[in-house]
């Protein structure tokens, strides 16, 4: 594996290698010395030409705990903003020595075309295009679900048989195609739960079943409920009456929490409209592994790293 | 063709001499902990334990030392998949560790062991014993307990396979 662009990209037994690394990194991360003197000598360069905070300083945190040695490159306060092609900031980069190009971009496909341009020779991890991709955010959920649902026995483990829920903006969400993708390769089967203005178009090729309340969904008994952010920047038109309405059909409220069986979780990739897509006080339940994502998140973003590196067969 | 060069009771027998050896070194110490290096060292590690027990029963901790990440051909060579690492709750500080691993050929695993150990606190002693030594060292790193030398060709490949992981206790060279 050179580069991380989608998790369609993933073999089955390429994700499970990912997600038992990645707790090997979890492991790390609980120790006195949390560092490792793998990518010593190499550089992360983060480009981040879409605004982050949690992925952009997670990618950091990651590459900083292999001893890489990190430059962070944002779209404001850089020579982007005076109009720079993508393809002179990169092999700007390039020539400064970054060996990994971690990328966000807001339009889909830019780190498809960065990875196979020959602009340059380093690893190109995406960290997110427009509405297409964000596949370290997948795999550190599937990390959490595999976690919370099959404790100690989950080394090795898929996510057969699991039954999963992702509510909210399909239509514009990163997180829920990457998931989907990596989800139907682990086993998982997954209902999507959203308006139908919310719901992508060729939705039918997914794989997936569909649910138009969250209601509806929740009668299915599901493991896990994945809740995805209301992406006020991405919408231009009315996709739902009103805020009020989207939370009363698709918002994870307490009632619906208390619905849901024991040992069920709820997730949030973050960052969360408290009250909207989710209550605070279910946010804030033992079931909400939303910090505990952003932790796991760390440690997929190690195991991305590390995996990347081995020479190419 | 393969030719077999230790059989079960060789193994048996070099794996108790070497645990002997263990407890003439201790020299009154205590605290041992076996760390074996996945994937065979992690089963030789049990076995000696085990043995050392029997012979001077002590209290004796067992644990697996993954190098993973530590090692210096990661970006030559395939990535190779992590395993966990177990340490004693305790911790290894003040102890006696006794890294355990299969073959001993180049050195660069026992590099790469000795700085995981450090990076997770800091034994009195660190120890190495290892079934077979084929030669070939690329660092100046040897082991304090050996089960067999075996002279062997750099193109040969030696191969140990143990009842846990391979259903059979057999080294052989090819």
């Amino acid at each position: 594996m050179k580069h991380l662009i989608s998790t369609r990209d993933l073999s089955r037994a390429e994700a499970i290698g990912l997600l038992d690394t990645t707790a090997d990194m979890v492991d790390v991360r609980g120790r006195d010395v949390k560092k490792l003197p793998t990518l010593r000598g190499k550089t992360v360069a983060n480009v981040f030409f879409e605004d982050s905070t949690r992925t952009r300083l997670s990618f950091e945190a990651a590459a900083l705990a292999l001893s890489a040695d990190v430059s962070t490159l944002t779209a404001q306060g850089s020579s982007v903003s005076k109009g720079e092609s993508l393809k002179d900031t990169l092999q700007t980069l390039e020539a400064m020595g970054a060996d990994y190009i971690v990328l966000r971009h807001s339009h889909s496909g830019v780190a498809a075309t960065v990875a196979t341009s020959g602009w340059t020779d380093a690893h190109v991890v995406n960290a997110g295009d427009g509405t297409h991709e964000h596949p370290t955010q997948a795999l550190l959920d599937a990390f959490t679900m595999r976690s919370r649902l099959s404790g100690a026995t989950a080394r090795g483990a898929g996510l057969d048989g699991a039954n999963i829920v992702i509510v909210g903006d399909i239509a514009h969400s990163r997180v829920a195609r990457s998931n989907v993708w990596l989800l139907n390769t682990l086993g998982a089967s997954v209902t999507l739960a959203a308006p139908k203005t919310l719901l992508p178009k060729d939705i039918t090729e997914w794989g997936v079943s569909t649910a138009h309340t969250l209601d509806e969904a929740l009668d299915g008994d599901p493991d896990v409920v994945m809740t995805l952010r209301i992406q006020k920047e991405r919408m231009s038109s009315g996709y739902f009456p009103s805020e009020s309405e989207y939370s009363r059909f698709w918002g994870m409220t307490s009632n619906r929490s208390a619905r849901l069986k024991d040992t069920a979780i709820v997730m949030h990739p973050g960052p969360m409209n408290r009250g909207l897509e989710i209550a605070g006080d279910v946010a804030d339940s033992a079931r909400s592994t939303v910090t505990e994502q952003v932790r796991n998140g760390v440690a997929a973003r190690m195991a991305v790293l590390y995996t990347l590196t081995g020479a190419q067969s | 063709m393969a030719r077999i060069v230790l059989t079960k009771p060789d193994i048996d027998r070099a794996l108790t001499r070497i645990g002997h050896e263990i407890v003439e070194s201790q020299r009154g110490r205590t605290g041992l902990v076996f760390l074996g290096i996945p994937t065979r060292g992690v089963f030789l590690a049990r076995r000696l334990a085990e043995i050392v027990a029997r012979i001077e029963p002590q209290e004796i901790a067992v644990g697996t030392l993954d190098v993973t990440m530590f090692r210096d051909d990661i970006q030559q060579k395939s990535t190779r998949a992590t395993a966990p690492t177990d340490i004693p709750a305790s911790g290894i500080d003040g102890t006696t560790v006794i890294l355990v691993d299969d073959v001993l050929y180049s050195g660069r695993t026992v590099r790469a062991a000795l700085d995981a150990i450090t990076a997770l606190g800091r034994p009195d002693v660190v120890r190495f014993a290892v079934l077979v030594d084929r030669g070939h060292r690329e660092l100046p790193i040897r082991a304090d307990f050996v089960g067999k030398n075996l002279p062997s060709a750099v193109d040969e490949r030696v191969n140990v396979s143990l009842t846990e992981v391979d259903g059979t206790d057999e080294v052989s060279i090819a």
